[in-house]
């Protein structure tokens, strides 16, 4: 019974919550740092850390310092909504992450009714259709990315049909239910339809699947370390149709772990390092200084995201929370106004982002764009 | 009949990956009832332990790769088998599984912490070129794999069957007392069987690296495929990991083939119910009495 | 695989070796409920999930503790069952508008039937290789609930399931929540505290201390084996019941395989076989790793290692450490050791 009182006092202590600091900004960054998110998430986190360092250096946030904590949401409902609660409790200027789109779902009503802005990573299209007012992205989704890649197939690779390889959890199965109806419309049929695990041991039989198919180009729309062992044991079987892919087929991760098995594979990209312009460069060159490797989509994204909070602060002229969502919702943030943002970006009023994006070929091991495609609604 | 040839070696591949994981757990679990639930970590963390001597230290690879495993071999061979298992495995087999989880955890978490959170591209010894089977491609590092996987079932059945140690050994897993009061020396016996395992543990790593790429949560799934591929092939028999491996390879490249891809991880499975309720101790297990 | 050199160690018994522990057992389940229920006031709205989150967790690691610490069976699908009763409850009240009440019912009712379904032919083979069976069946209800899109949502699961009314009283908020779930938990905890002292809870108990010397004093082992079981996966039902619209949105990552190996983590750090392991449990499972957060990227590894360290030098969990202590406090020697 005593040990009882004495577990209740602990809890007490340990969950009561200080009370935060009035002369900083302070933003919780809910992410994915362990469990089938952690890469993603580290690479987000990494990018948010790099941005309120650079803000931090420059004075800050309308003169006050910004204080960034990152809490684990073990990519998991409940824990991200434990994490988004004790972020609000905390009294969080804003809620960056969480990447998948489980928690974001799990999360996004917490934000909602306590009237903050979370800025998320997550590219599945559902969550932005719910009419919640506080919810942003920080990259295209996969409805707005999608149309690209069936036009470019068509246009461009000219392909009849398509092996679709996906990897089945919300990513990869978000983009595969996001781009099956696109390529109905541009009359391309799919050949084969081909579902991988997460981690899954190897990918040859997949391939051989692939292979047997005879389509006329192949889709891959896995996570970083799968696309690069299934280019490679797509080249074990002498696949040589072409590879197109979406942002992560294409991503600096995958080149350096595919090696030669990337040359030639195509795509479309919507946030690079490699794209020409040069703050992603620069960002991207920062990056490898800091971190030691090179930062995929969901590093630029989380240093958007921080860039994007600054933006809106200093467009209201204050700090007011339910102001940052009012601000950042229906805004078009410019390059020039504020080179932290890296690149033009309009958001929608339901938080969804129109930015220009690229397409792509991997040549010698290099990501190398060779068109920039406007924005969908210029 | 082309194709399915092509699978059939694709599932043998993927088998002997699993099969390499799946003799530590048969090995531990004989000489001393221990369920390793770190198994997948512990044929994920040499690869990561190399790579992180060779950033850390700037050595050279194979510098690295001696430290690496040098270090490995000492810390979760002896070291587990010291601090972790001796202290609990005589309150049973389940206090020690859980804190086999633990360790996971921790060798997960220090692995993604303390390396990189992201896969790493680890260098083969083997070229990674392929060759034409029966109108099949098939790597070099698969073949490699598939080769070692039998080279060490037969060693261990040699060394088990044809060394002094090696019956000591055997004595011990089936009998502690009585290999006692042969005058055997249980304790280095079963210590014996952990460094075992902590080293045939790098052979898996540094063999399956190069496809698998290193990377902190690749011990999940292969463990959990070796833990299937134990139970599968008899977890009392060191050759029952080799054929409960290549059986679960190959039913899964299979069912990816030809019955559905999301649900391909299900096919093991029910493979996995029917064995046990048919051939409860597994396809190679031998039956073991009651007792009371 | 052998039977393991059977877990007698674990299982001492209860109750005996601290003399009143069974009254005292339930006046500190109406204790704990009632600091419980005003435990959150001024905690904040984070905290009073922590709470709730644990005691949701603490109903899962009861049944699976009635499951293995009373009657000896591994199972490695809590968590999958948790799945089954909390998929079950979200679809019942968001697509057909049945009242939560009557879902939480059915939730228990389902989990229970498939417990028995799945434990007949597994019990019938051996005792232990239920383990292998119930491996097997999470990973299942795991493929099932992510493939089949139509019914479940898959990946994207099931949002804004609806918190219940109590006689009109709306239990939207966070407090009020919590204090429902309180409620549940007292209910569902003193049920298992009846359970244990009557003659099917002592039957569970002999059957762990020996199935056969049980078989021979004529208890229907397996019968009784088919039951605890199938009550301890009606309790994950209840669990899952409560979670979902305690979270207000499922998917199929909180029912994974490796979460059920965390609740026998947490059946085992707490104990066990004992009545309150489970809230001890859940308590170091749900709340310590929430509470380390202030050591940042490494708290998970010093949620792992405290464990691993309190599983060498007690394996019998907290609760066998708390009693280990108490018995040297009181100078009593404990239990048949």
């Amino acid at each position: 019974m005593k040990s009882k009182l004495a577990i209740a006092a602990m809890l007490a202590a340990g969950l009561a919550l200080p009370a935060s600091a009035q002369d900083k900004i302070k933003l919780v960054d809910v992410i994915e740092l362990s469990g089938a998110g952690a890469t993603a998430g580290t690479n987000f986190k990494n990018g948010a850390d790099l941005a309120v360092a650079d803000i931090n250096a420059k004075g800050g946030i309308l003169g006050k310092q910004v204080e960034i904590v990152h809490y684990d949401s073990q990519t998991n409902p409940g824990n991200t909504r434990a994490a988004v609660q004790r972020g609000i409790d905390e009294g969080a200027y804003a809620i960056l992450g969480p990447v998948f789109s489980g928690p974001i779902a799990a999360s996004m009503q917490i934000s909602q009714r306590a009237e903050t802005a979370q800025i998320v990573a997550g590219e599945a299209a559902g969550f932005t259709k719910q009419g919640n007012p506080y919810i942003f992205r920080t990259s295209l989704s996969q409805a707005a990315a999608m149309p690209k890649i069936a036009k470019y197939l068509k246009d461009t690779v000219k392909a009849g049909s398509v092996a679709v390889v996906w990897v089945n959890n919300d990513f990869g199965k978000g983009g595969r239910d996001a781009i099956l109806p696109e390529l109905e419309k541009a009359g391309i049929k799919v050949a084969v339809d081909v579902a991988t695990e997460q981690g899954q041991a190897d990918f040859a039989a997949d391939a051989i699947k692939v292979k047997n198919s005879n389509a006329d180009a192949v889709f891959v729309y896995l996570n970083e370390e799968e696309s690069a062992r299934f280019l490679r044991a797509a080249k074990q079987q002498g696949i040589t149709k072409p590879m197109i892919g979406e942002t992560t087929l294409l991503g600096a991760k995958v080149l350096e772990l595919a090696g030669d098995a990337a040359n030639g594979v195509r795509g479309h990209v919507g946030l690079s390092t490699d794209a020409p312009i040069p703050a992603l460069q620069e960002f991207g060159k920062r990056y490898r200084e800091k971190y030691g490797f090179a930062s995929d989509h969901n590093g630029i994204k989380g240093y958007m995201a921080v860039h994007m909070v600054k933006w809106a602060t200093e467009k209201q002229k204050k700090i007011d929370r339910k102001g940052l969502a009012d601000t950042l919702r229906g805004a078009t943030i410019k390059a020039s106004e504020e080179p932290g943002i890296l690149m033009d970006t309009v958001i929608e009023q339901n938080g969804d982002l129109d930015r220009e994006s690229f397409l792509a070929e991997v040549i010698d091991g290099k990501q190398v764009i060779n068109t920039t495609l406007p924005r969908i609604k210029p | 009949m082309a194709e399915f040839t092509a699978y059939l070696i694709a599932g043998i591949a993927t088998g002997a990956i699993y099969a390499l994981a799946a003799i530590g757990f048969t090995l531990v679990w004989q000489t001393s009832q221990t369920i390793n639930f770190a198994q997948g970590e512990f044929v994920m963390l040499p690869a990561v332990l190399v790579l992180l001597a060779v950033k850390l230290f700037g050595a050279p690879l194979w510098l690295g790769a001696l430290i690496g495993i040098f270090a490995f071999i000492l810390i979760f061979g002896a070291g587990f088998k010291l601090v972790v298992v001796d202290p609990m495995i005589r309150h049973g087999v389940l206090p020690l599984a859980i804190a086999t989880m633990a360790l996971s955890i921790i060798m997960k978490e220090g692995a993604k912490d303390g390396f990189s959170a992201e896969a790493q591209n680890f260098p083969s010894f083997v070229p990674t070129s392929t060759i034409e089977v029966f109108g099949a491609a098939i790597s070099l590092q698969h073949l490699t794999i598939i080769a070692c996987a039998f080279a060490v079932i037969g060693a261990l059945q040699w060394f088990v069957g044809g060394t002094r140690l090696g019956r000591q050994m055997q004595a011990t897993a089936q009998n502690p007392t009585v290999a006692r009061i042969l005058g055997i020396p249980v304790e280095r016996m079963v210590l014996l069987t952990f460094v075992i395992n902590a080293a045939l543990a790098v052979v898996a790593s540094v063999l399956i690296s190069p496809i698998y790429l290193a990377k902190f949560s690749n011990g999940e799934v292969i463990g959990l495929f070796a833990f299937i591929a134990a139970i599968v092939g008899g977890f009392n028999q060191v050759r029952g990991a080799l054929v409960g491996g290549l059986v679960v390879g190959v039913i899964d490249s299979l069912a990816a083939a030809y019955i559905s891809s999301s649900y391909r991880l299900a096919v093991p499975l029910v493979l996995l119910v029917v064995i046990i309720l048919l051939k409860p101790e597994g396809l190679m297990g031998r039956k073991e009495e009651r007792r009371v | 695989m052998s039977a393991p050199a059977t877990t007698n160690d674990l299982s001492r018994p209860r109750g005996r070796a601290l003399p009143g522990l069974i009254d005292g057992t339930l006046v500190t389940l109406l204790l704990g409920a009632a600091i419980l229920w005003f435990a959150p006031v001024g905690m904040g709205r984070y905290g009073t999930y922590v709470l709730s989150l644990w005691l949701v967790m603490s109903i899962a690691v009861m049944g699976l503790n009635l499951t293995l610490g009373y009657a000896g069976l591994k199972s490695l699908a809590q968590a999958a069952f948790m799945g089954l009763g909390a998929y079950t409850t979200a679809l019942l009240t968001t697509k057909l508008g049945v009242s939560w009440y009557a879902a939480f019912a059915l939730s228990g009712l389902l989990t229970f039937a498939v417990g028995i379904v799945l434990g007949f032919p597994a019990l019938r083979v051996k005792a232990h290789y239920l383990a292998f069976v119930t491996l097997a069946f999470s990973t299942l209800i795991w493929l099932i609930l992510r493939n089949e899109q139509w019914l479940t949502g898959g990946v994207f699961g099931i949002s804004n399931i609806n918190r219940p009314d109590f006689f009109g009283i709306k239990l939207f908020g966070a407090l009020e929540f919590h204090r429902f779930v309180v409620a549940v938990t007292l209910i569902l905890a003193v049920a298992q505290w009846w359970l244990i002292r009557s003659p099917w809870g002592r039957a569970f108990t002999a059957l762990r201390e020996n199935p056969i010397r049980a078989a021979s004093l004529g208890i229907d082992t397996r019968a009784y084996t088919l039951l605890a079981f199938a009550i301890g996966s009606a309790y994950a039902g209840f669990a899952g019941a409560l979670y979902a619209p305690l979270v207000e949105f499922i998917d199929p990552s909180p029912f994974s395989l490796s979460q059920s190996f965390f609740l026998l983590l947490m059946v085992v750090a707490g104990g066990a076989g004992y009545l309150l392991g489970p809230f001890v449990g859940a308590l170091l499972g749900v709340v310590l790793p929430e509470w380390l957060r202030f050591a940042g990227s490494l708290y998970l590894i010093i949620f792992a290692s405290i464990v691993l360290l309190l599983l060498i030098a007690c394996p019998q969990g907290v609760s066998g450490l708390l009693e280990r202590g108490w018995t040297k406090l009181t100078g009593r020697r404990g239990g048949t050791r």
